[in-house]
């Protein structure tokens, strides 16, 4: 339960404060909800990654489709090589992911720290 | 053991964002670069995106209504003409910021401050070339006017409401590529523009490369070489015209024969700076209602520029109290520039005139702050030129100026070992001017009068304005500031040292070629020579011949002529100059010592319908062996000369034509041997036929492939993604079709002055600057197709109703900021 509510809130406000602040607001996001939310440091990682993963990925497809990929293609030559709107989609999420991921998982580590609490088993 | 965890986790977290979301590690910085809420997705425009939108905005005088139809063609409704240039800004920067910007940086000699010190050459040679003394010419020129600084004023207005709304993640793709951001607009960057063009029609000059050439041959040799006539010359003013004598007779100095003819002013080893693309041309032509179907004129234009996108051209239509004009506007620059407005239409080619000289200068020393002229030391105006290097320290150029303008190659410039004196060049750009003052009364005249009017305000670069009218008159003049020169000045480097090679006076206007409602029926241009040798003045310049011929010829025998037809002809793919020089090199070719395939490829050149059209292999061969054959024959003793220049198709086809027994210059001066016309022909027919087995190999043989037609990014190379390559488009050059590899009609304009104006347009690229916009290069393949659109010219009052796809209302904004 806490790893799917920890996907939904970092999801939920990354996307609204990155109406208003840097897209490294994600990170601010993922590690805060770590630190409140108390999950083993694997769990935290995941749920980081997936959430953004599915976050900028899911908003890059729909953006992507809207425009018929016009962009992507271009952008995935110039920037990846490779004429892959899917690669250029997969390489935002994955960007994104990496950054969330070590955030939520720093998050966690020092809620450990902070709370002195043994991990519980979690699912 | 948990805190060491703790901050390993945290740095990597750390390190991530730096490394994502800088340019420290990666190329781009990646998170921020592609984030879908920050980065540059934003500008994935979903392909139906609407445009309706209500803008309140400072610096409005009244309502402005912008309908757009769905091509993306606004068509400004304005309260007043101030608020027209005004929304002309704005929708130029919203449409096109970037582009219009780096083009005005690349014009002042800025590119250094973008992509750092690979360009610092360039940008020195713009400095040097005195671009942005020119432009301050112009700025102040058209700021004294009324006319010209309020359209410039609001001009500016327009474009910088745009830039300062604009939020970070709506830079256009570009600046986050290259990593940086726009600067506000001024009237200073527009006056830069129109200098670029001048620089990109009137900025180039032969006469280093022709100094050159005389040294080593004798001037008699280069007049033989690059004559003033050619044999075939269809010129714009038709034969037999007769024009009034001279009013303006310049005398050459009494030291001519003896120090500009003969003496050896060497221009060295130098290397001069990129000229001018000399395709850079134009067709124009208008047909009078008595050779049309529907009894009213007919004016056709495409300009042969550059081919990139963004494109130079933005579409669009100004309609305000004191105009209703509909064509191309320059991103930069207010007005409409190729168009037509209610009563009439008006189209441009380049006259090719030369109005760039050299002279040679002796300084007193190396601090360059005197110079030697009429016997007397004088002092030199220094500019110090500060080159801003992106990610380095600044680089500082001394350009002295002198009584002709500004030293462009000395010993500092471009490399050390230069020629012997510095070069001062003497160019009509720098002199004071107002184009946009031409424009602005352009734009709005109604009849053959204020044509002419308006004609009297355009100085550099000189064009051939083709003019037609609903009233039913045809027009064409050669107009700019052209200088009285007498025979031979300026073909070379002269000497600077006194006052009496400079220029003498200016020809008036009215006897600068023109020609109103001929008997023909039309008038045309090409860029050809503008007239024969009764033409009382000396004109040199860098013209094209074919290409006149081919529409002059054509039009000379069109009766009844349909829009169709016009259509038809803007695309005639027929090759004049091959029809001239083909039976040249088959008359010549030792076909005995021809064998295998060789064979088979002189068949198809023989064979070959003339017609540049996609299919045609036997236009890739012709084009190949000719251009063999004249490398052939002129690199042994140009490159002996130090000089790049050959001599044009058009001269040397014609040389061949008066005297092929005794061609001299078939022989090869680096072998022992004596080689005649046949043996360079056969060898480089041979040549030719090695090269097409490896073409054919890779289906680059049939002429569209060869070609391979492309629009290239602004950026180039570096940006190919952003291009459109392979293009199926024939013609080339010397063609009515000017379309070669990435150069070409880089608009083209069929109107039909009837009651109501039909216009036919179309240009290779699209409204949108955006590249992830539908109509970033919306246009393309219809252009390549050989088609135009028909234009929605929204008449003086009425209602733009269903025909408008969007409509953008900008009103003015009462509060105080």
């Amino acid at each position: 339960m806490r790893y799917l509510l920890s996907v939904i809130l970092i999801a939920l406000f990354s996307f609204l404060l990155s109406l208003y602040m840097s897209w490294w607001s994600i990170a601010v996001v993922a590690f805060c909800v770590n630190l409140w939310l108390v999950q083993k440091p694997v769990w935290a990682f995941v749920s980081g990654f997936v959430s953004i993963l599915l976050l900028w990925g899911g908003l890059a497809w729909y953006i992507s489709s809207a425009n018929n990929d016009i962009l992507a293609h271009k952008l995935s030559q110039l920037v990846l090589q490779k004429d892959s709107p899917a690669l250029l989609i997969g390489v935002t999420a994955l960007s994104g992911a990496l950054v969330a991921g070590f955030a939520a998982l720093s998050g966690a580590l020092l809620g450990r720290l902070i709370f002195e609490k043994k991990p519980e088993a979690e699912g | 053991m948990k805190i060491v965890y703790f901050c390993i986790s945290l740095l990597i977290t750390l390190a991530l964002i730096i490394i994502l979301g800088s340019r420290c590690l990666l190329p781009l910085p990646l998170a921020s670069f592609l984030s879908p809420q920050e980065g540059v997705w934003y500008h994935a425009e979903p392909v139906d995106k609407k445009l309706d939108e209500t803008l309140s905005l400072p610096g409005l005088k009244g309502n402005t209504n912008v309908y757009f139809d769905e091509r993306l063609v606004p068509h400004i409704v304005a309260d007043n003409d101030e608020d027209g240039y005004f929304v002309q800004g704005y929708l130029h920067a919203r449409f096109r910021l970037w582009q219009m910007e780096f083009q005005v940086y690349a014009a002042g000699g800025r590119v250094s401050e973008i992509v750092g010190d690979v360009a610092v050459n360039f940008d020195k040679g713009k400095r040097r070339l005195g671009m942005v003394y020119a432009a301050e010419k112009l700025l102040k020129e058209a700021e004294a006017n009324p006319d010209t600084k309020t359209m410039m004023d609001a001009y500016t207005a327009g474009v910088n409401a745009y830039i300062s709304s604009l939020r970070n993640v709506e830079l256009p793709l570009e600046y986050r590529l290259l990593n940086y951001a726009p600067e506000p607009w001024t009237n200073f960057k527009t006056a830069l523009f129109v200098k670029e063009m001048t620089r990109t029609l009137a900025g180039g000059a032969d006469d280093l490369e022709l100094t050159k050439a005389r040294d080593f041959f004798g001037d008699e040799v280069v007049q033989l070489l690059f004559p003033q006539i050619e044999d075939s010359l269809s010129p714009v003013i038709p034969k037999g015209t007769i024009f009034p004598p001279p009013t303006v007779v310049p005398q050459p100095p009494a030291s001519a024969d003896a120090l500009y003819f003969k003496t050896t002013l060497a221009a060295g080893a130098l290397q001069e700076i990129q000229k001018p693309n000399k395709d850079n041309g134009s067709n124009n032509w208008a047909v009078s209602g008595s050779k049309t179907a529907s009894g009213a004129p007919i004016l056709c234009n495409d300009p042969h520029l550059n081919l990139t996108l963004p494109a130079i051209w933005f579409e669009i239509q100004m309609t305000t109290p004191g105009m209703n004009a509909y064509g191309v506007s320059f991103p930069g620059t207010p007005g409409v520039i190729i168009g037509f407005n209610d009563s009439i239409a008006f189209g441009f080619t380049n006259s090719s005139r030369d109005v760039m000289d050299y002279y040679a200068i002796r300084f007193k020393d190396d601090s360059k702050k005197q110079y030697f002229f009429d016997s007397t030391w004088r002092d030199t105006d220094i500019r110090i030129e500060e080159i801003k290097i992106s990610g380095g320290s600044s680089v500082f150029d001394t350009v002295a100026y002198t009584v002709f303008g500004p030293v462009i190659y000395d010993a500092s410039f471009p490399a050390t070992e230069n020629g012997k004196e510095p070069l001062a060049l003497r160019w009509k750009a720098h002199d004071p001017s107002n184009e946009l003052l031409f424009w602005y009364h352009l734009d709005r005249a109604n009849n053959y009068d204020d044509y002419v009017n308006a004609l009297q305000y355009f100085t550099a670069p000189a064009q051939n304005v083709v003019f037609a009218s609903k009233a039913g008159d045809i027009a064409i003049w050669q107009q700019g500031e052209l200088p009285a020169r007498w025979k031979g000045q300026g073909l070379y480097i002269m000497p600077g040292e006194d006052s009496s090679y400079m220029w003498q006076g200016v020809i008036p206007m009215e006897e600068n070629p023109h020609i109103r409602n001929p008997e023909q029926g039309f008038v045309s241009s090409a860029n050809q020579r503008p007239a024969d040798s009764t033409y009382p003045y000396f004109i040199p310049g860098s013209y094209d011949l074919y290409r006149g011929i081919a529409i002059n010829r054509q039009l000379s025998e069109m009766n009844n002529i349909t829009v169709e037809d016009m259509l038809q002809l803007m695309n005639d793919n027929y090759n004049v100059f091959a029809e001239t020089a083909r039976p040249v090199l088959l008359k010549h070719i030792d076909e005995t010592a021809l064998q295998g395939r060789e064979v088979v490829y002189l068949e198809m050149v023989k064979n070959w319908s003339l017609k540049n059209d996609i299919s045609e292999k036997g236009a890739t061969l012709f084009n190949i062996w000719f251009d063999k054959f004249k490398k052939q024959t002129w690199k042994d003793e140009m490159d002996k000369a130090g000089a790049k220049a050959y001599p044009a198709d058009g001269i040397f086809t014609e040389m061949l034509l008066r005297n092929d027994t005794s061609f001299a210059f078939a022989d090869n001066i680096n072998t022992p041997e004596t080689e005649t016309l046949q043996d360079i022909v056969t060898a480089a027919f041979k040549e030719t036929a090695l090269l097409a087995d490896s073409l054919e190999a890779e289906k680059k043989l049939e002429w569209g492939n060869n070609k391979n037609t492309s629009v290239y990014h602004l950026l180039g190379d570096r940006a190919l993604p952003l291009a459109r390559t392979g293009l199926p488009v024939g013609g080339g050059k010397h063609i009515i079709n000017a379309t070669t590899h990435s150069h070409g009609p880089s608009w083209k304009m069929i109107v039909h002055l009837k009651e109501e104006t039909e216009a036919w347009v179309v240009y290779p690229g699209g409204q949108s600057g955006n590249p992830g916009s539908p109509h970033y290069d919306r246009f393309v393949d219809k252009w390549a197709a050989g088609e135009q659109y028909r234009a929605w010219f929204l008449e003086k009052g009425e209602s733009a109703g269903v025909k408008a796809a969007w409509k953008m209302s900008f009103q003015k904004n009462e509060s105080i900021r």
